[in-house]
């Protein structure tokens, strides 16, 4: 390439606040712009770049293609590799592949897209392999309202692939915030090496918002994960480290390591013993069970309130005027958001419950994770579901009447 | 005795292996080991990479990075290796259930990219891991668990399909032709590129037994006595392909760019090539 | 020339290729099914039944007359 036209393309890529830095596979981001319209699908696929991703493999799905998109045109850019594969399946085989042989790895997709990568993000969570799912939902099931917003794939991302199996679950409630829960994502992959979901929706995938991004040094990113002993000090692929993850090698680093979906021992290797299969399965859940930090809950206006409406991703945002509305009326209502899905934060909404008179649960599907706040609420105080299902976003008032039917129901109880 | 040098690609600790006896499995195994001495490829920077069934157990004893996947999925996953890290060797070893049922779009699709991956498909004709059942390369009439009257569904010819996706390097052997499997294996590794083998192996337990073809020996000289070279395959007229008769041999080669490197332009027009 | 062999038994299943394809019947089964070698002068080194053993359980190396002793 003419030194002009890659000095013009450089300039491109600086312009959009990055320096690739190809060959060393990080970029550094410097401080030319200030505030930026972007949609929040665009902002995962920064978010990812800022994380390290170099490896994204795809298939076209509404509505999470723009992630595709904006992933075909920066990865090369910085040395990284963007590969359109045959069908969603292949897509997840091919990142857990580049997974294995070091790279930092994304895919996205919605609806019937995910549930065709459940097969292999079964295979991430058993062989401990880092990689990042975008699930961008849409109305379902089967095709749905492909360009609807829905979230209806909750049950899906916690319990959607077969086995027993733990798995991480973060769901963005702003274009800002989609950026920087996947580079949290990234980061939970590759600390626990297990398959994490960024669940968006329609809603906050193509929200276009004004927004500043994080700079580098204000980002902490984790790195890949690696061997401490040597082949020769009798180095074992699957055997874990304090926090129960294991440091697998990569491939083409000498450890000759095998790497199976059958339940193996800390050599890798497959073992059909009761007691190999009850500590791996065990290891895999307690992995995650003990880093209480990743469970984030974020609360508003909770200081004096009397009931709480709780939500997540794009619906969090009607809530939350929901909730101010409330406020104007006099009414002392607090909102509570939930930044991680799952694991599911059992003791914020425990205490929650333990605290206010009743708990609205808003939510754009037919009924999903209010099961799980009703389990952790354990009776403690009423939990109404806030359902809504017709392709169409909550309005505030429809979470205000929710609010206030539950305000006297349970004043007509006291 | 001197030891011979292919076995220290073999994980001495996981052998004997788990295939039945007679089985040709084994035979195929040693031969990519030898194609792979053969190339002086190095045990710590070439990748194995397998689905599931019979087949594709052999990455298990195969002293490299070894990737046991999941059921059809090998091409893609070493798809991912290659391209992550394009100085690494990648063998994937399938089976025919596995690359042209569950995996069949991976593998036109491997084929079209012309990825650069060797392909072993160990063609026992038969889903042997599950104990028998009908596979896309079961031949007509031939019985299976799922097909106790005979099977009816046309089968694939792995080599036509390989070939018409875009492979580059297209060839077929038997478990009874070792050096000539050997060879191809072999050649194949040099084709940078999409290399697709079939090599046929005889499954005595789960398709010989049913079909009464016989003994594994049995099975290995029919093998023996209807296999014929490609050269003398095309030498012949059409009314004597009859029967049994097929052939072996180097089918079809040709050099085409292979994707790493058709990535690595598009690397370069956007300014991040790692060249 | 005479040959010498090598049985790694603890490989071999028994399947009986290898005997199958000795041109001079030097090799057999044993009650147990396990290969062993029933006649050995008869042996020309052809190799084919290292060949084909599918387990690595057979080899046969030549060995030159004056050698004998070795094994």
């Amino acid at each position: 390439m003419p030194a002009r036209l890659r000095a013009k393309k450089f300039l491109k890529v600086v312009e959009r606040g990055f320096i690739p830095t190809a060959k060393a596979g990080g970029i550094r981001r410097v401080n030319l712009m200030s505030a930026k319209l972007m949609q929040g699908n665009e902002a995962i696929a920064e978010g990812a770049l800022a994380a390290g991703v170099r490896f994204f493999g795809g298939y076209p799905i509404t509505p999470s293609t723009e992630i595709a998109e904006t992933m075909a045109k920066l990865l090369p850019q910085v040395g990284g590799t963007f590969i359109q594969m045959e069908d969603e399946i292949a897509s997840m085989g091919v990142i857990l592949g580049a997974s294995l042989a070091g790279k930092k790895v994304l895919t996205a997709s919605s609806g019937p897209g995910i549930s065709l990568k459940q097969e292999l993000i079964g295979y991430a969570s058993e062989a401990e392999i880092p990689a990042v799912i975008v699930n961008v939902q849409r109305v379902g099931p089967s095709t749905g309202q492909p360009t609807a917003p829905s979230q209806g794939d909750v049950m899906q991302a916690r319990w959607g692939t077969h086995g027993d199996h733990s798995i991480i679950v973060l769901s963005p409630w702003s274009v800002r915030e989609a950026f920087e829960l996947t580079v949290k994502a990234v980061n939970y992959a590759e600390r626990f090496r297990i398959p994490v979901i960024l669940l968006t929706d329609e809603i906050v995938g193509h929200l276009r918002e004004n927004v500043e991004l994080p700079t580098a040094d204000e980002l902490d990113i984790y790195p890949r994960r690696t061997p401490k002993i040597s082949r020769a000090e009798g180095y074992q692929p699957y055997a874990p480290d304090e926090d129960l993850v294991p440091n697998v090698a990569n491939f083409g680093e000498g450890y000759r390591i095998h790497v199976t979906g059958l339940i193996h021992d800390e050599t890798g290797f497959p073992v059909g013993s009761p007691k190999v299969t009850e500590n791996l399965i065990r290891r895999i859940h307690e992995k995650v069970s003990r880093a209480e930090e990743i469970i984030e809950v974020q609360e508003i206006l909770m200081d004096d309130a009397e009931f709480a409406v709780v939500a997540f991703g794009g619906t969090a945002r009607t809530a939350y005027e929901a909730v101010k509305i409330c406020r104007d009326k006099g009414l002392k209502v607090g909102f509570v958001r939930l930044v991680t899905i799952f694991p599911f934060a059992d003791k914020a909404i425990r205490e929650l419950a333990g605290k206010v008179k009743g708990i609205v649960m808003a939510e754009l599907n037919f009924g999903q994770l209010v099961g799980e706040v009703q389990r952790a609420a354990n009776g403690q105080c009423p939990v109404k579901l806030c359902a809504k299902y017709d392709m169409t976003i909550f309005e505030p008032e429809e979470i205000v009447t929710s609010i206030e039917e539950l305000i006297r129901e349970v004043t007509a109880i006291d | 005795m001197i030891e011979r040098s292919y076995e220290k690609y073999f994980r001495q600790n996981r052998l004997p292996h788990l295939w039945c006896p007679g089985c040709g499995n084994g035979i195929v195994m040693k031969a990519i080991v030898q194609a792979i001495e053969k190339k002086g490829w190095s045990q710590d920077n070439t990748v194995i990479v397998s689905g599931i069934g019979c087949s594709s157990r052999a990455s298990g004893y195969m002293d490299f990075d070894t990737l046991h996947t999941a059921h059809g999925r090998a091409i893609p996953f070493a798809t991912g290796v290659k391209m992550a890290n394009p100085n690494l060797n990648v063998v994937v070893i399938t089976g025919d259930g596995d690359c042209t049922a569950i995996g069949g779009n991976h593998f036109i699709h491997g084929c079209r990219r012309n990825i650069d991956l060797t392909v072993v498909l160990f063609n026992n004709n038969i889903y042997g891991m599950t104990g028998g059942q009908a596979s896309p390369m079961t031949p007509l009439g031939k019985k299976a668990t799922t097909a106790p009257y005979g099977s009816i569904d046309r089968p694939f010819d792995a080599c036509k399909l390989a070939e018409a996706a875009g492979a580059t390097y297209v060839a077929r052997s038997t478990a009874f032709h070792v050096q000539h499997l050997v060879k191809l294996i072999a050649d194949g590794m040099d084709n940078k590129g999409f290399s697709f083998i079939e090599a046929l192996v005889q499954c005595p337990t789960a398709y010989g037994r049913r079909n009464k073809i016989g003994d594994p020996a049995k099975m290995m000289a029919w093998m023996r006595d209807n296999a014929v070279m490609k050269t003398a395959w095309d030498k012949l007229s059409e009314d004597k392909k009859i029967g049994d008769k097929f052939p072996i041999g180097l089918f079809y080669k040709v050099e085409e760019e292979t994707y790493n490197d058709s990535y690595e332009k598009v690397r370069d027009i956007a300014g991040g090539s790692l060249r | 020339m005479k040959s010498e062999f090598t049985l790694k038994l603890d490989r071999c299943k028994g399947c009986g290729i290898c005997a199958a394809f000795c041109p001079k019947q030097v090799l057999a089964l044993d009650k147990l099914g396990k290969i062993y070698v029933a006649d050995s002068e008869k042996c020309i080194a052809c190799g084919q039944c290292e060949l084909r053993c599918p387990d690595y359980a057979i080899f046969v190396d030549k060995v030159k007359e004056e050698k004998e002793s070795v094994t």
